[in-house]
């Protein structure tokens, strides 16, 4: 009995193995469809979001790889009437400029002083950007304070160490632009400190000072500033005092950054909560102690994005130095190609092509190092 | 024996009194500011003194004897005043920020909510427009727009020609000129009065909706308003012979380009820098204001029954411009700084004719960057105190 109804059971013991699931449900092509084809709108714009890429992409692949020359000692390898093809990007001129580039015109000899000065420069940032560092007050101590010094003996000259002195005329090229961001921030930063803290004060015309200072430079565009610092910084020191002429745009340059730079750390003070300034005095801590101690510590922590954004718009503005004269990155390019020498049709385009890659790799460096801190600082709160 | 608290309290020194050192603080402080300004002034009027050089404002109605390409008042180097210098440099600021940011605000827009898009290619495609313009110097931008793009541009008879209207060549774009006729005012004034329909008209229509339920098409009767009449107008005059506003096009005869407007290269170098510039940040502005409104909002306006645009018009938007309007003040009036960058190129605005200009030829510098940071500061700060009043009208009622 039981043998013959297993015999006669005419339903499946296994179970059968799934179908795939039709193309259209899943993959790319599914997601291609859901993503990109939902409907007649998503469709255009998918089209539209095509044509600008198309339009765009392979133009720019052209000039900067496919057709761009790589070398050549003068304007002959970059002109396309000698070459008998179009030329994209000459990558022979910034080849055969980039010591000019790089240290404008800072005699060719003592130039490792300004190598030493760009590995200085790196220890200090690494120090301060990387929150783990071991000793980071050292660090803070070392990039405010001893760096500055060790800097400007060895850009500048010092005589007692036998360096021999070099006038800022000769700085030029990537030196002059990290030196006038590197003096941004380190003076603007415990400038901005400042300014925040007399913002907050409870004593009405320190206060009134910080406000007034902050809301004005904040009203005005840096370039105006900058014009003051050069033309009105001489005429407010006494007679026979001359203020070199790159000391002008750095002081112009310090003075903006630091009123931004008050109004992030502003923010950072604003968002402590009560409690961290009543626990501290109820330790029995005197104002500055309770700030240094116990304020600052933790406010300046959790606007290090808003410092590093900040410091962005700073190196970006560093190239207005060069409305004023001063030869940073943007004026060498500006001075070299009209070079005879390099005189080919597509030296503009490469000069403006090579300083952009210079400025988006460390600005889009910086904004990814900002998103990666404040993912970091908002930890606690994911649940 | 007295208690505890009849006893005179202990009398701290003087010097640990933090009322006192207030007090001495804030005289010392002030004392320095006035040290400090009273050092530079003495030594600025006798630098300027030494240098021969004129104080006051007097020079602002001397003959100033240079000439600006650009200009929207009657001014000449033989007959003008460095006053109308300034009013000139003034004029083209303003026009160039106010076209400016009318543009960077639609492609702001425009790209804020394409980076938000479900669509994957558009999303990235604003993505990467935000992240390369964002990261790039504006003075590189500007450089690049007026050397690499504009001036490389072929001569006048090699224009590039967008259907025999817009004209773009080295020496600038040309475009179509209106001239009014006697009764063009028609035009805008039926302008007004649809926009003036509209708003009686939607306070009606809200009034009935409120005592009857019943919907009426708002958006469509505005459209109708305030496009159609005027529309309407033009159409009428024309027919009975008075075209209100036509047009003188470009036309190019022998070398160069005749009738039509010419805006110089400096000028559309300018603008394309500053549009494009000032609408990524914009685009980030917009992404963050529709990203705050959180998604119960939405959901919330879905249950209520709201259509999808609804919903949009009516939830969304509204929360999201409360969070958008202050930081999208804030890039205008970057916009309107960053247009001081004009000097860089050549273009006429306020830096590059009275900074520049004559700064450098009357040499009064004081008088000069005065006035010129008093402009830029009366524009930031009457733009704060009008985004301060709309901030406490936005602002959501705390119980």
């Amino acid at each position: 009995m039981n043998a013959a109804t297993e015999t006669l059971r005419f339903v499946r013991a296994q179970p059968v193995d799934a179908a795939p699931p039709p193309n259209l449900v899943r993959g790319p092509l599914a997601w291609i469809r859901e993503n990109l084809f939902s409907g007649p709108l998503n469709t255009i714009l998918t089209l539209i979001g095509l044509f600008l890429i198309y339009v765009t992409v392979p133009p720019i692949i052209k000039f900067f790889f496919i057709d761009a020359v790589w070398t050549g000692t003068n304007r002959d390898a970059c002109r396309p009437e000698v070459l008998g093809r179009p030329v994209g990007a000459c990558w022979a001129y910034i080849i055969d400029k980039i010591n000019y580039f790089i240290y404008g015109s800072y005699p060719a000899q003592l130039r490792w002083r300004v190598d030493i000065f760009f590995v200085l420069l790196a220890i200090g940032v690494g120090w301060m950007l990387w929150l783990e560092a071991p000793k980071r007050t050292l660090g803070a101590i070392y990039f405010f304070v001893i760096f500055p010094v060790l800097a400007y003996m060895l850009l500048n000259g010092a005589s007692w160490l036998g360096l021999e002195h070099v006038p800022t005329s000769l700085w030029g090229g990537i030196l002059v632009t990290i030196v006038v961001a590197t003096v941004g921030i380190v003076f603007s930063l415990p400038l901005g400190v400042v300014l925040a803290l007399g913002r907050r004060s409870r004593l009405p015309i320190i206060r009134m000072f910080s406000v007034i200072f902050i809301e004005f430079v904040r009203g005005v565009p840096l370039i105006t500033v900058l014009f003051m610092a050069n033309t009105m910084l001489p005429l407010f020191l006494p007679e026979g005092v001359t203020v070199d002429r790159l000391l002008r745009p750095l002081v112009g340059v310090a003075i903006f950054a630091s009123a931004y730079m008050a109004e992030v750390v502003r923010g950072g003070l604003q968002a402590m909560p009560k409690g961290q300034y009543e626990g501290a005095m109820s330790l029995g801590l005197n104002y500055w102690q309770m700030m240094v101690f116990i304020i600052l510590p933790q406010a300046l922590r959790i606007v290090i994005p808003g410092i590093v954004n900040t410091f962005i718009g700073l190196f970006k503005d560093t190239t207005l130095v060069a409305i004023v004269g001063i030869f940073d990155l943007i004026r060498t390019i500006e001075a070299s190609r009209v070079d005879p020498a390099w005189a080919a049709p597509t030296i503009n385009t490469t000069g403006y092509a090579f300083a952009a890659i210079f400025y988006f790799i460390f600005c889009w460096g910086m904004s990814r190092y900002s998103m990666a801190v404040e993912r970091r600082l908002a930890a606690g709160q994911h649940r | 024996m007295p208690t505890i608290a009849q006893q005179a309290p202990a009398r701290a020194s003087l010097l640990y009194d933090p009322k006192l050192r207030a007090v001495v603080y804030q005289v010392v402080l002030t004392l320095v500011v006035v040290f400090l300004v009273y050092t530079a002034a003495t030594n600025a009027v006798a630098n300027l003194r030494a240098a021969r050089i004129a104080s006051g404002f007097g020079f602002l109605s001397t003959s100033s004897g240079f000439d600006v390409n650009q200009s929207f008042i009657p001014y000449s180097a033989a007959t003008s005043t460095y006053g109308d210098a300034f009013l000139v440099g003034l004029l083209n600021t303003l026009v160039v920020s106010a076209i400016g940011i009318f543009f960077a605000t639609i492609l702001g827009f425009i790209v804020g909510i394409a980076r938000l898009s479900k669509n994957w290619i558009v999303a990235k495609v604003a993505m990467v427009y935000v992240e390369v313009i964002r990261n790039l110097p504006l003075l590189l931008q500007l450089l690049f727009w007026y050397v690499a793009v504009l001036t490389s541009l072929p001569g006048p008879r090699q224009s590039l020609n967008a259907g025999d209207l817009l004209f773009l060549n080295q020496r600038g774009l040309y475009v179509p000129k209106p001239i009014l006729a006697d009764n063009a005012w028609l035009i805008p004034f039926m302008f007004v009065v649809g926009i003036v329909g509209t708003i009686a008209f939607r306070i009606w229509a809200k009034r009935q909706q409120e005592e009857t339920g019943r919907q009426y098409p708002v958006g469509l009767t505005a459209l109708a308003l305030i496009l159609g009449v005027p529309a309407l107008v033009w159409a009428v005059l024309a027919l009975i012979g008075g075209r209100p506003v036509g047009f003188d096009i470009p036309r190019l005869q022998g070398f160069n380009f005749r009738g039509g407007m010419q805006l110089y290269p400096e000028f559309v170098a300018l603008l394309l820098g500053l549009v494009t510039y000032t609408a990524g940040f914009i685009a980030e502005v917009v992404r963050a204001g529709i990203l705050a409104v959180s998604k119960g909002q939405t959901e919330a306006a879905s249950a209520l029954g709201l259509r999808a645009g609804q919903t949009l018009r009516l939830v969304v938007v509204p929360q999201a411009m409360r969070v958008i309007i202050p930081p999208l003040t804030s890039q205008y009036l970057n916009l309107t700084k960053n247009s001081s960058l004009a000097v860089a190129i050549g273009y006429p605005d306020l830096v590059q004719v009275f900074m520049g200009t004559v700064l450098n030829q009357t040499g009064q510098a004081v008088e000069v960057v005065a006035i010129t940071m008093a402009v830029y500061l009366t524009i930031s700060l009457v733009t704060s105190a009008i985004m301060n009043i709309y901030n406490r009208r936005v602002a959501i009622v705390e119980r």
